[in-house]
């Protein structure tokens, strides 16, 4: 971007200045530290001029936005044109107590919802499994089966929302109870539009709520891929996420090394079906977290676009921009939450949160203040949305697209996340591939040595956590903690197996032997599953047939 | 040949919450501080925790839960631990645990609590302060 004269002269001045003015500085005011480095281990250098940058291309390495290789975003206009979605995560006890929050938010504006489900949900369990004691409706809501997703959109016409749903190992039939909630409303398929998280490869070693192996698990992904491909054109099938990687420990190289990594995966496996590149990759969709190191952070989600669209150019010659696109949403990284002092949470959210508007998100999710501690109260949830809007209308920041293209730090370390990226997606290249990575424990041995190292650092106050290592006080903050009542377990309990006694038996019996026989066919699972939840088998039933084919995957244990 | 044996530690999670990243740091941690520690692995059941405690000869438990099920699950593994004669093991507890919820914790027998943004270092000294001392003929 830089003529060589131009280098050359400043080259030289910087030799005469770190002869002349900068020992004079560090003499009398020697710097706090040796080496200073952001939390990818990255040395920080002490100023950053052209000389840096002097090997970039405009055209090549930044363009224009909404223009290969989207470095500075996806769209021309950004948020000059439409903010980004806010979008807060939510849910918890029974389906009725989630429908009427729902419905509360709708009414204050919220036009995309995102469910939270229970752990017992999760893990593919049904609310009376004795692995549920204690857990039903507890982190978010509990369904078991399409009569519960029935209550849950009792009145909330799915053509006029989008829905997020957090969900892994069982997205296939909660997707599917979705569908056959629309199919009951009679919203059409090709209206229905939201998100399944559907990303099982980063389960194996970073969030880790699995039900089966890695090779069936990816199966299930590509069958929901394929299924929507064809079927569901405004949803998206997966968001392939680095959050619970980074929250499990990464740094953010990793973070943004990994995920993309899974992302080759998942794109690999769907053309081993036979799909072309451009009729999916539009709808894959990327998630992050937004952490403490402003700037690092910055430079990753800077990083993650450019080479996403390198890679889906160049590996996998997709020819629709709209393949190129790496659309992501962030969520502030719950980790860095300190249960002391939890008001100091308001202001790493604000910073963390303007990385991820700097950084060119399409959608973000502030976390609350006191979510160290419990579930979040109402008071701290809307001050953990008044943050965004905040951000949106009065900081400034979106009036301009990128504004921090051209700074000579924020472009050498955007390139530097790349470069270290690209070196562990090679190794992983060499390694086999994602799952032979995982069979090996190799993102769990690197995300189990980041995580260590991150606390040593803490705990020898290497790195100073306001609040937690410096600065602390004694006095307590009061919270208010929402409780979920026990009665919420007994009556999911109760409506099931009422649902269990009432139901055409013959019928659950007769889908489960499908799914079973289509399970071993090897063929795409999603239109007997949504057979299979129209007669109301359950999650849990669904879920132990599949169980009996393709094994419980144990657990490969890394510290 | 009389010699003190190393503590050996169990690191348990009970419960379906996979927040795993406390429990790996803590045991790595006391490993590092010379003790012996085996970790579980994720989503264990009060029998499966206490049934290894037993067979591993632990003289400490550590629970990690951040799902919330801990009023559920801790009193039941009070319970069996009473029920096959460990009242001897020290129980301590980390995760999300709200203050309030401890003194009934504590009645029931569980000596310790860490929660967030514990040094590691505190949660040793407790260990070694507070393990009952054992020796064995080795």
């Amino acid at each position: 971007m830089f003529d060589r004269e131009e280098i050359d002269k400043i080259i030289k001045e910087r030799e005469r200045w770190e002869k002349t003015t900068l020992p004079k500085w560090i003499n009398t005011r020697p710097e706090r530290k040796n080496v200073f480095t952001n939390l990818s281990g990255i040395p920080i250098k002490r100023v950053y001029t052209p000389e840096d940058i002097k090997d970039m291309d405009y055209m090549r390495d930044l363009g224009f936005p909404g223009e290969y290789p989207f470095t500075r975003g996806l769209h021309a206009t950004m948020y000059r044109g439409r903010l980004w979605t806010m979008r807060q995560f939510s849910g918890y006890g029974t389906a009725e107590q989630t429908n009427q929050r729902f419905k509360y938010l709708l009414k204050e504006g919220e036009t995309g919802l995102s469910i939270a489900f229970d752990y017992p949900t999760i893990r593919g369990y049904d609310s009376d499994h004795p692995m549920a004691r204690g857990e039903v409706g507890v982190c978010g809501v509990a369904v078991s089966s399409l009569k519960d997703m029935e209550i849950l959109f009792d009145g909330i016409p799915l053509d006029k929302v989008t829905t997020s749903m957090t969900i892994n190992g069982p997205a296939a039939m909660l997707l599917a109870m979705y569908i056959a909630v629309g199919d009951k409303q009679g919203v059409p398929r090709e209206k229905l539009g939201g998100t399944t998280q559907n990303d099982m490869l980063k389960e194996f070693f970073a969030q880790k709520l699995i039900i089966f192996p890695p090779k069936p698990s990816v199966k299930l992904v590509t069958d929901i891929i394929e299924y929507c491909a064809k079927h569901l054109p405004k949803w998206n099938p997966i968001s392939i996420s680095g959050y619970h990687i980074r929250e499990a420990g990464a740094n953010a190289v990793q973070e943004l090394a990994f995920t993309l990594y899974d992302g080759i995966t998942y794109v690999e496996s769907c053309l081993e079906r036979g799909m072309k590149v451009d009729d999916f990759a539009p709808r894959l969709s990327f998630f992050f977290a937004a952490h403490n190191d402003f700037f690092e952070e910055i430079a990753k989600f800077r990083a993650a676009r450019r080479l996403w669209a390198k890679i889906m150019k160049e590996r996998f010659h997709a020819k629709n921009p709209r393949s190129m696109w790496m659309r992501m949403h962030v969520q502030t990284a719950g980790f860095t939450l300190t249960a002391q002092q939890p008001l100091n949470n308001i202001i790493r959210v604000t910073i963390q949160a303007l990385a991820a508007v700097l950084g060119g998100t399409q959608s973000l999710h502030t976390n609350s203040f006191d979510e160290a501690l419990a579930l979040p109260s109402e008071q701290a949830v809307r001050i953990a949305l008044r943050t965004q809007q905040i951000i949106a209308h009065e900081s400034g920041v979106a009036n301009t697209v990128d504004p921090l293209a051209g700074s000579y730090y924020v472009e050498t370390l955007t390139n530097e996340m790349e470069e270290k990226a690209m070196e562990y997606i090679q190794k992983i290249d060499d390694m086999g591939g994602a799952i032979a990575a995982i069979e090996k424990g190799f993102f769990q041995k690197e995300i189990a040595d980041s995580a260590y190292k991150y606390q040593k650092e803490i705990d020898e106050k290497k790195r100073i956590i306001v609040g937690v290592n410096e600065y602390s006080t004694e006095e307590k903050y009061p919270i208010e903690i929402l409780r979920i009542d026990p009665k919420v377990e007994e009556e999911q309990i109760a409506r099931l197996q009422k649902l269990r006694r009432e139901r055409d038996n013959r019928k659950v019996k007769e889908v489960l032997e499908k799914l079973h026989y289509a399970a071993e066919k090897n063929v795409n699972l999603m239109p007997t599953i949504i057979d299979a939840v129209k007669a109301y088998a359950t999650l849990g039933e669904i879920c132990d047939v599949l169980r009996k084919v393709y094994g419980e995957y144990k657990e490969l244990i890394v510290i | 040949m009389i010699g003190e044996r190393k503590i050996r530690v169990l690191i348990a999670k009970p419960g379906l919450d996979s927040h795993d990243r406390g429990a790996k740091i803590v045991a790595r941690a006391l490993r590092d501080a010379g003790m012996e520690v085996i970790y579980t692995g994720l989503r264990q059941t009060p029998e499966q925790i206490v049934e290894t405690a037993i067979q591993e000869d632990v003289d400490v438990i550590g629970l990690s839960i951040l799902s919330g099920a801990h009023n559920t699950l801790f009193p039941r593994i009070m319970e069996l631990l009473k029920q096959k004669g460990l009242t001897d093991v020290l129980v301590v507890a980390g995760g999300i645990i709200p203050d309030e919820d401890i003194p009934k914790l504590k009645e029931i027998g569980i000596k310790g609590f860490f929660g967030p943004g514990t040094p590691t270092d505190k949660i040793v000294r407790f260990i070694l302060e507070n393990t009952p001392k054992r020796r064995e003929i080795s």
